[in-house]
């Protein structure tokens, strides 16, 4: 196989792997949840893009051809890891965060627009409520 | 040359996978595990990658793809349970 070909595909695996080990480093030292969500998307994009990158030009050199399958992977994985992150955060947001304490108070109207519709859900039931959208 | 940056590239990818099966032993809240396992699955796909190049052989994308497709499908599915209570309305 041509030497650079060789160095160019060593290069991408290293690199790939080194954002895979260093995203998952960064699941045991960041102190809580909301700043653990950094590191596996780093790996997920960068960690497995590398070793797709590497998996392309090996199989492009050996079979002559581009294959497009990594490309797939790697398009799924690039659409899909910001919608698991919203989801992750918006469950932890609605499960083990109180609004009133430890977030910051939101400009605008209405504050923060995912806690909103718990004062809408108040409004609706016809008790009332001393919350306004605007407190929340 | 290749084989060596192979032989790095597994046992990055192995300690990787160690580090999230801490985490997701470990972590205090329940979004942290969610977060770990989805992780594990990513560095599975990666395993499975670099075990295609070792063997030269494509056979081995479409289950990284379906790996791929199933950890998003479950990470949302068990987050929608949590936050509504059923997965699917």
């Amino acid at each position: 196989m041509n030497p650079s070909l060789e160095i160019l595909i060593t290069f991408h695996i290293v690199v790939g792997a080194i954002f895979v080990f260093v995203g998952s480093f960064g699941l045991i030292k960041l102190p809580n949840l909301m700043s653990r969500l950094h590191g596996p998307s780093k790996a997920t994009t960068l960690g497995l893009g590398g070793c797709l990158i590497a998996s392309m030009i090996h199989f492009g050199s050996i079979h002559g051809r581009v294959s497009v399958q990594e490309i797939l992977i790697t398009f799924f994985l690039f659409i899909t890891a910001p919608i698991t992150a919203h989801f992750i955060t918006k469950a932890h947001l609605h499960t083990e965060v109180d609004p009133e304490e430890e977030l910051p108070t939101a400009d605008g109207a209405y504050g923060w627009s995912t806690f909103g519709a718990d004062v809408e859900q108040e409004i609706v039931a016809g008790e009332g409520t001393t919350r306004t959208k605007r407190d929340v | 040359m290749i084989e060596s940056a192979l032989a790095f590239g597994f046992v990055a990818v192995s300690l990787a996978l160690l580090m999230n099966l801490y985490r997701a032993a470990v972590g205090p809240t329940l979004m942290d595990r969610v977060l770990a396992v989805d992780t594990m699955v990513i560095n599975t796909i990666a395993l499975i990658i670099l075990y295609g190049i070792l063997e030269s052989t494509t056979l081995y994308f479409e289950s990284a793809l379906l790996l791929a497709m199933f950890s998003f499908v479950s990470t949302v599915a068990y987050c929608r349970f949590l936050l509504r209570g059923d997965v699917i309305e």
